[in-house]
Order: structure tokens, then sequence, then C-alpha cells
């Protein structure tokens, strides 16, 4: 018997739920590691199970109880949404946290116990919050989850507390998201004041019915696009994600690549009739998604860090994604996002096989790494390709839809730019696989630099991963395969008809990319340096991350600096000098009525006399 | 002659007393000053008593003069002793409550 879809995805949500608390309450259990990690494993298989059924169920369903009750109305609920886009993002989320879970326990083993057992309950939280963010009915609870899912980004990211570059990535991590997250606040109480309502089934019924007034429904949108710029990495607030990069690689792969960075584009997803009534915002995130799409694939030609160059590829990809729903096409980003979950978490999990084996994240220590270990070699390239958007693979079909809608949309500066970062996204990928599957062996495969990341021994020869982390691998790489044949014959129907030229030129310029990498890293044809030199001030401002960081960094530092002096020059002058001048009179008025105080014992009686004699007087003639 | 009387000569020495006991320079001076304002008081009560034929007040006025005597006799040890430590007994030059 099928239970009903909105109670599976209820106990798929509280399965996480209660590993966490488990794992939080019982510490002596959490202090053990491995056990720990075990329970959370079976949490969210269970969890993935109930996700799938929900899936597969393909039943709308609302369950909802009461929470903030105002004024006989009820203010807020919380509940689940189960309908066909949040139970397929709930089973995407399910299978990459388990996946992930599983791989962790090879990636992490050399790690203490308890470090362990804090790492799985972090990351239970994450995906209890994260599901409770793509199951939200209403605003309320989906912001709440919103900064529940940063806070655990802030955590994992801050595992590795004692690194300062790890410690300063988590804090930046969470002011620059929560620069967004603002905006996304000031939305949800505006769009409340204009609709009397959090829900967002009720609100898509005002939407549907037109009795939403639309005045300064752009100042809304807008803000709700704000919290999603912060958490999806767009221009400007993207700085935060390759720093991000300091947390362990599997968090990586979960957080920063399949689910918590696409939460942005699942919220416009889920709001897209909304936006659909402001056209001036939609265009603001389609030619911000781009240029970010641009600006993150020339940057991730420079990265050396192979973790880097993965993240610039998926801010580059979110950028994508925006763009997509910018060109009112919000179900074809959305796509895009379930495909690039699958194939970003097997890069992101190939590189940590990567790390993990060769202790090192620069490509420029790896080389020829293809013969030591081919099954990372085989999905790694599994994964680059359908990054590429080759056919066959996960991301062909939705890259080429994306490009089709943006071009459907009449964007067509957009749709340049993003012709070209599809170039540049092959580019930049096979120069990675190359440089560290292919080519020459580095010589610092015998180099002894310090670990870097997994804490690992770097003088054993680098090998295959042990099981635990090669299963997901080979499980994301076989669905990344699978969705990707399956979507290469079996096209479902788009809204909207792309022109003859579009597939063949988008796959022609996926194989330019990859042809000039091999060209340029493989044969060494062509000198990388020939590049540099040709696209210098690029070049020069790519390695500076456009001064991005600097100037907030400045920027920000600024600012502070001048609040705060603002600030300490009010309290100096203002508060404390009200202070001062108030024991300064006391100090005087003391010292001025201290004389009268002669010392004469005589002095005193007399005062008692007159006191004594005011005080009849004032009895006989006042009082009386 | 009637308890007006009375009660008028004792306000007399009353005030007498108080205007020694504040302009007096000499601590012996001060204390006689004293001495008169208590007994202004022992007039009232006598004359109280004797206008309402009740002894009481009488009974009373014996027992302020044997604390009197012995007021006396403290105060005066106190200002030999005075006398003793500062080598003065002028009340100008006892300011040490002075602020």
């Amino acid at each position: 018997m099928m239970a009903d879809a909105g109670t599976l995805t209820l106990a798929a949500l509280l399965l996480h739920a209660l590993a966490f608390l488990l794992l939080a309450v019982a510490a002596p259990l959490r202090r053990l590691g491995r056990p720990a990690a075990y329970v959370s494993i079976l949490c969210a298989a269970g969890s993935l199970a109930a996700a799938v059924q929900a899936w597969r169920s393909e039943a709308i369903s609302r369950l909802v109880w009461e929470w903030l009750p105002a004024q006989g109305q009820t203010l807020a609920t919380v509940g689940v949404l189960a309908d066909a886009d949040s139970t397929i993002m709930l089973t995407l989320v399910a299978l990459v946290a388990l996946l992930v879970q599983v791989y962790s326990l090879g990636y992490l083993s050399d790690e203490p116990a308890p470090g362990l057992g804090r790492y799985y309950t972090y990351q239970s939280l994450f995906a209890f919050s994260m599901m409770g963010l793509v199951l939200a009915p209403n605003f309320v609870q989906l912001f709440i989850c919103w900064e529940l899912v940063g806070l655990c980004s802030y955590l994992l990211i801050g595992y590795w507390y004692q690194r300062p570059a790890a410690a300063r990535a988590a804090v930046k991590a969470f002011w620059v998201t929560k620069a967004g997250d603002v905006g996304l606040l000031i939305g949800i109480v505006l769009l409340w004041r204009q609709s009397g309502t959090f829900d967002l089934t009720e609100l898509r019924v005002l939407v549907e019915n037109g009795t939403l007034p639309t005045a300064g429904l752009s100042v809304i949108t807008f803000c709700i696009y704000l919290g999603a710029v912060g958490k999806s990495a767009q221009f400007p607030l993207h700085v935060w994600l390759p720093d991000a990069m300091e947390g362990p690689t599997p968090v990586s792969a979960l957080i920063h690549a399949a689910t918590m960075v696409t939460a942005g584009v699942y919220l416009l997803l889920r709001t897209s009739w909304l936006f659909a009534l402001t056209p001036d915002v939609l265009l603001i995130v389609a030619w911000i998604g781009a240029f970010t799409a641009l600006l993150a694939a020339v940057l991730a030609c420079v990265q050396d860090d192979i973790k880097r160059v993965l993240a610039y590829s998926t801010v580059s990809q979110l950028g994508y994604m925006m763009t997509a729903i910018g060109a009112g096409f919000a179900g074809v980003g959305f796509f895009h996002l379930l495909t690039h979950g699958l194939f970003k978490a097997l890069l992101f999990l190939g590189a940590g096989a990567v790390i993990h084996a060769v202790g090192s994240n620069n490509l420029s220590e790896m080389g020829q790494l293809a013969r030591r270990m081919p099954q990372t070699a085989i999905v790694f390239v599994v994964g680059t390709l359908s990054l590429a958007g080759i056919p066959l693979f996960a991301g062909f079909l939705s890259k080429e839809e994306i490009l089709g809608a943006v071009w459907e949309g009449g964007l067509i500066g957009p749709f340049v730019l993003l012709m070209i970062v599809a170039f540049l996204t092959a580019f930049y990928m096979f120069r990675a696989v190359f440089l560290a599957f292919f080519g020459t062996a580095a010589a610092a495969a015998t180099h002894a630099s310090p670990p870097h990341d997994a804490g690992h021994d770097v003088t054993h020869v680098p090998h295959d991963p042990p099981a635990s982390m090669a299963l997901p691998l080979w499980i994301l790489a076989a669905l990344s395969m699978a969705v990707g044949i399956y979507f290469t014959f079996a096209h479902p129907a788009p809204a909207f008809t792309s022109p003859a030229w579009l597939m063949p030129s988008a796959v022609g310029v996926a194989v330019a990319g990859i042809l000039l990498a091999w060209l340029t890293y493989q044969r060494r044809l062509i000198d990388p340096a020939s590049f540099t030199t040709a696209f210098a001030p690029v070049y020069r401002a790519a390695l500076a991350r456009f001064w991005l960081d600097d100037l907030f960094e400045r920027g920000f530092g600024a600012a502070t600096l001048g609040f705060s002096r603002l600030i300490g020059w009010v309290d100096r002058y203002l508060v404390d000098g009200v202070l001062n001048a108030l024991s300064a009179w006391t100090l005087t008025a003391g010292d001025d009525m201290r004389t009268m105080q002669s010392g004469r014992a005589q002095d005193y009686v007399y005062g008692v006399a007159v006191g004594l004699l005011v005080l009849l007087l004032w009895a006989r003639w006042v009082l009386a | 002659m009637g308890l007006q009387a009375y009660l008028t000569l004792a306000a007399v020495v009353f005030c007498i007393g108080l205007f020694g006991v504040i302009t007096r320079r000499n601590t012996i001076g001060i204390l006689l000053g004293i001495e008169l304002m208590l007994n202004s008081v022992n007039i009232n009560l006598v004359a109280f008593a004797r206008f309402s034929g009740d002894v009481t007040g009488m009974v009373f006025t014996i027992f302020t003069i044997c604390i009197t005597v012995a007021e006396a006799a403290l105060g005066l040890a106190i200002v030999i002793l005075l006398f003793r430590v500062r080598r003065t007994v002028t009340a100008d030059h006892l300011d040490l409550l002075k602020g």
C-alpha cells in the first residue's frame, strides 16, 4: 500500500531530523565517530527510499499545521508541500546526501572519532534543513530553513576550524550570503504586507486570479531575488563560493555544488508565477546570470586548485540556470539544476578521490593519474563530458534547452555570453582533466608538499579510492549516463521550439573547447603561455579575481571602520559627555557646599535652633 | 501669679541659655548655658505640676536635677581631658568636624 506523498516527504524530512537529534543529544554516541556515521547513513537511506516513493507517486499533497496564530487567522504554518518539483528536488537532495555521507566514511577515515561524529551531526542537520526548504509550503518555513542551511554551510566549511583559512572562509560565506538574506527577508515581509499571506499556494491563487496588487511588486521580487543572489552565488555576491572550498570535499559536493547553492534557483522556480508579473526583474536576473556565468568561466580558466576550478564552474552553471529563469523558462533552469546536481556532485567527489590520493589540491602537482587511478579517471571524465554538454551525457540536453530558452526569450546578449561560456566550460574542464589525469607526470609527485586537504600521507603511490568512496562515484556516473542517454533519445517536447542550428552549434562549441584544451595541455602544440600573453589584461585581472574580493574587503572594511568611528565619537562625546558633565557638576556642587560644615559645634547648635524655630513657626502659621 | 508668668520666665531662661551656648567661646561657658536651658525646662515641669495639682512633674524635676549633676560632672571631666590633649578649651579651635 502506498502512503500519501505528503506523509512520505514528511518521513524523509523527519528521518534526518531524527538522526540529527540522536547525534546531537546522545553525545557518547557522537564521540564514537563511525557508529554515529552509520546511524546518520541509515537514516539518510530511509529518507532516500521515502523520497523516491513520494516522487514516483506523482501526487500533489499538502500537509500543514498551524504554527503562529494571530488575531483569529493563521499567520504562519509549518508542513510540507509535495508536488512534482519539490519531490524530485527532494529525491536529488536525499540521493546526494546519502552518497556524500557514504563517501565521507572513506574520505574522512583519518579524522578523529569525535570530529567525525560532529561532521555527521552537521550533515544530518543540513539534510533536514535543505529538505525543509525544498518542501516549505510558505515563506516563513522557507526562510527559516534557508538560514539553517546557511548555518550548516558555515559549520561545515569551518569543519577544520583549526585552519585559519577555513575559519575565515566560513565567516566570509556566512556574511556574504547574509547580505542577500536580508533582501529576501525584506521581500517576504513586503509581499506579506501586499497580499496578507505567506502561503505559497494561497499566493499562487491570488496571482492567478489577478487579485494581487502589482504596484511595487518589482521591488518585492527584486528583494527575493537578492536572497537567491547570495545563496546561488550570483555576481557580485559570488565571492564566497570559491573560498568555501576550504571545507572537506564531500561538503563541497553536497552543499556547494548539488543542493544548497541551487536553493536560490529553486526559490525562483517556486515563485516563478510571481516573477512572471515583473518582467523587468526577470531581465535583470537573466543579464546578471549570463554575466556571472562568463565571469566565473574566465576565472575557472586560471585556477590551479582543482576544487576552485569546480567551484567557479558551479558559479558559472548557476548563472546558466538563472539566465534560463530570467528568460521566463524556470522549468528549463530547474532541469539543468537537477542534472547539474548529479554530475557536479560526481565531479567534486572525483576531485575528492584525487585529492585524497595525491594529498594536494593543485593541478600542477598532479598528472598521469589515469594510470594510477583508472576508475576515478573514468568517472571524472564522465562528469566532465556531462558538464561540457556532450550528447549522451547528463548536461547535454539541459544545457541545450537553456540556450534554446534564452534564444526563445529574445535575449540575444545573454545568449551570446552563454555560448562563449559553453566554449570556456569545455576548455577549462578538459584543461583540468588533461593536467590531472593525462599529460606529463608532475615533478611534484615526489615533491614533499604538506598534505593540503585530507591530511593524508603523500609519500605513497596514488591509487583508486576505497569501496566506500568508489561506490558513490560509480552510482553518480551511472546516473549521469543514464539520465543523459534517456533524455538524448526520449527527448521530451519542450515548451518552445529551438532553432535547428542550435544543437549542432552548442555541441560544436563544446567540442572546440575540448579540442583546444587537448592541443594545449595534452599535445602541447599550443603553448599555454601564449594565452596568457594574448589575453594579458584579462589574465592578470582573473588572477586577482577581478579585484572583487579586494573591493569588498576594502569597502566593507572602510564602511565598518567609518561606522565604528562615528559610533565611537557618539559614545565618547555624547554619551560619555553627558555623564562627565553630570559628575563634574556634582563634584563642584559638593565642593561648594562643603564649606557649610565649619566643624564648630556651636554653629550646628545654631542651625538646630534656627531649624526648630522655623519648624515651630511653620507649625503655628501654616499648619494651624 | 498665673502659669503664664512661670512659662514666660522659663522661656526667657531657655533663650538666655541658648544664646550662651551659641555665643560663648569658652567651653565652660557653653556648659553653663546648657545648665540654664535644662533648668528652664525644670521650671516648666514644676509650674505645670503646681498648677495641675499632680506631683509627677515635681518627681521628674528631682530626677532631672540628679542627672544634670552627673552631666555637669561628665561635661567638666571632658573639658579637662580636652584641655590636657589640645591645650585649649576655646570652642572655635575645636573644629575637627570641619568639612
